[in-house]
């Protein structure tokens, strides 16, 4: 029975080798673009740069895609859209952050209104610094990942699964103070 | 002997559903490469839709939407199957009847039926103003090409398409239908309505990406989607084949053997990717038609121009 369910394991094990390999050539993107970063994908996927030779294409739609790229700051209110496409994905999913903005805040780092850790909402499997990063840079960043799935390191949904109770109370704290705050501004309206 | 000749029959199919799917992965691949070409891009390599299909089919979660979502693929799948049984390949024809050229414009429209299914049931915006465009698309190209149909009918005086095929191939190239001028124009029409039905720019209005966000496909994902890619390979060997058989006598240049099988089954391969790439050529260099220019473009011009030929056939055939 052991020896047993060990092939079956054995067998899992080449399978998803097998479907990462897959996955690793054929990384279909929705891009997130907000604020400046946005600019930086034509070049990518154009003639220029041609993300194309590695796989990558842009989709259309969260359900069709793998990779979250998003570009640039995220205001509480853009977050929950992000959480949103986030979780609309079929996973194995992956996200890449884009720019210094979803690392440290950025040049928003003293706004009231932007997060400063994107890693603290969604799980991120790579983050790519500068600001902006170049056309190369994100290619890097793909090669990179590529290389991070195919040694099975990029698990960011399974610790998005694992943590969802941690990530839906960091969600719910800046939520929350976001409604406290448009409470108090409809107070101040009402005096 | 009953069992058996069934137990070959469904090896056939089976080898057809396969050689249909690797064939039109392959080509689809190759078409991307191509229209990467154009674009003066490198492209990705000519197997990348394999690996996407892999890819898609091995994805850990996959959302549904209802069972008619799951039928939905069934539809279109056993739909475009069955239309390939009643074309000859090559000159073989797995299935056929008398009046099977009709027949294949009906099933032809089943996998657009399962898709209005499919993206019904996502109950995605997107996806019912994708399955509203793409049967108003089907109502535009279909009238040019049943009427080039119509002009094949009335010229070789029947209905079933193996008769059509073993017409043109009584003289090798001579005897194709495109060799003619009446059929020459017929053929340009019925080109225009095989890119409508292929999908491709600029007739893509059904599932315009930048528009309505891939239309019918919007809420596919995962296993859904990589069935879809299948089918649309499928789709996409059909849709060609029929035009080979109707215009250019389906790819038979010999006649008896083993041999001539083999040697007929290649020149159909080279044949349906001659048109694959003429279409992808169009697609590469047009941009998207809006719906109504669509319409008004198969409606007003290539019916007309299909109208011209069928009548110019039927003054050929009174004499």
């Amino acid at each position: 029975m052991g020896l047993h369910n060990g092939d079956k394991m054995m067998r899992y094990e080449e399978w998803s080798k097998l479907a990462r390999k897959a996955s690793k050539k054929s990384l279909w993107m929705v891009h997130f673009c907000t604020g400046c970063g946005a600019v930086e994908m034509p070049p990518v996927m154009t003639s220029r740069y041609d993300a194309e030779r590695f796989g990558i294409t842009s989709m259309a739609t969260p359900r069709q895609a793998d990779v979250l790229l998003i570009t640039g700051y995220l205001t509480v209110k853009t977050l929950r859209r992000v959480i949103q496409v986030y979780e609309q994905m079929q996973s194995p999913k992956y996200v890449i952050a884009f720019g210094s903005c979803t690392i440290n805040g950025g040049m928003y780092w003293d706004s009231y209104n932007t997060i400063k850790h994107l890693e603290k909402y969604i799980p991120v499997d790579l983050y790519i610094a500068g600001c902006m990063p170049r056309p190369e840079g994100i290619i890097n960043a793909f090669i990179k990942l590529m290389k991070l799935i195919d040694e099975g390191k990029a698990r960011g949904w399974e610790k998005y699964q694992k943590y969802y109770d941690r990530y839906k109370e960091n969600q719910r704290r800046v939520f929350n103070f976001e409604i406290k705050e448009e409470q108090k501004e409809e107070k101040n309206e009402e005096h | 002997m009953d069992m058996i000749g069934m137990a070959i029959k469904i090896a056939i199919l089976i080898a057809y559903a396969i050689i249909g799917t690797c064939v039109g992965l392959l080509f689809m691949g190759i078409g991307r490469k191509i229209i990467a070409r154009v674009h003066n891009r490198v492209g990705p390599p000519f197997y990348q839709n394999f690996i996407d299909v892999a890819k898609l089919l091995s994805k850990k979660t996959n959302i549904s939407h209802g069972w008619i979502f799951d039928l939905a693929l069934l539809f279109s799948i056993s739909g475009i199957l069955l239309t390939l049984l009643f074309l000859p390949i090559g000159g073989a024809q797995l299935l056929s009847m008398d009046g099977d050229a009709f027949l294949v414009l009906y099933l032809l429209a089943i996998p657009a039926l399962g898709f209005a299914l499919g993206a019904g049931a996502s109950g995605n915006p997107n996806a019912g103003v994708g399955v509203m465009r793409a049967l108003v698309m089907m109502l535009s190209y279909e009238l040019p090409f049943v009427i080039t149909l119509i002009a094949l009918m009335i010229y070789y005086d029947t209905t079933s398409l193996a008769t059509i095929v073993k017409m043109q191939s009584i003289d090798g190239i001579k005897s194709w239908a495109i060799t003619m001028p009446p059929f020459m124009i017929a053929a340009f029409a019925a080109d225009m309505a095989l890119q409508g039905m292929l999908m491709e720019q600029p007739f893509d209005i059904p599932v315009a990406p930048h528009e309505i966000a891939s239309g019918p496909m919007v809420e596919f994902g995962g296993k859904y989607l990589g069935s879809l890619m299948l089918y649309k390979a499928i789709a996409l060997v059909a849709e060609t084949t029929l035009f080979v058989d109707l215009f250019l006598g389906g790819g038979v240049v010999m006649h008896s053997g083993v041999m001539a099988a083999i040697i007929n089954f290649f020149v159909w391969l080279g044949l349906i990717f001659l048109l694959f790439v003429l279409s992808i050529l169009i697609a590469a260099s047009f941009p998207r038609f809006r719906i109504e220019q669509a319409f008004g473009f198969y409606w007003k011009y290539e019916a007309i121009i299909a109208a011209i030929s069928l009548i110019w056939v039927y003054i050929m055939v009174i004499k």
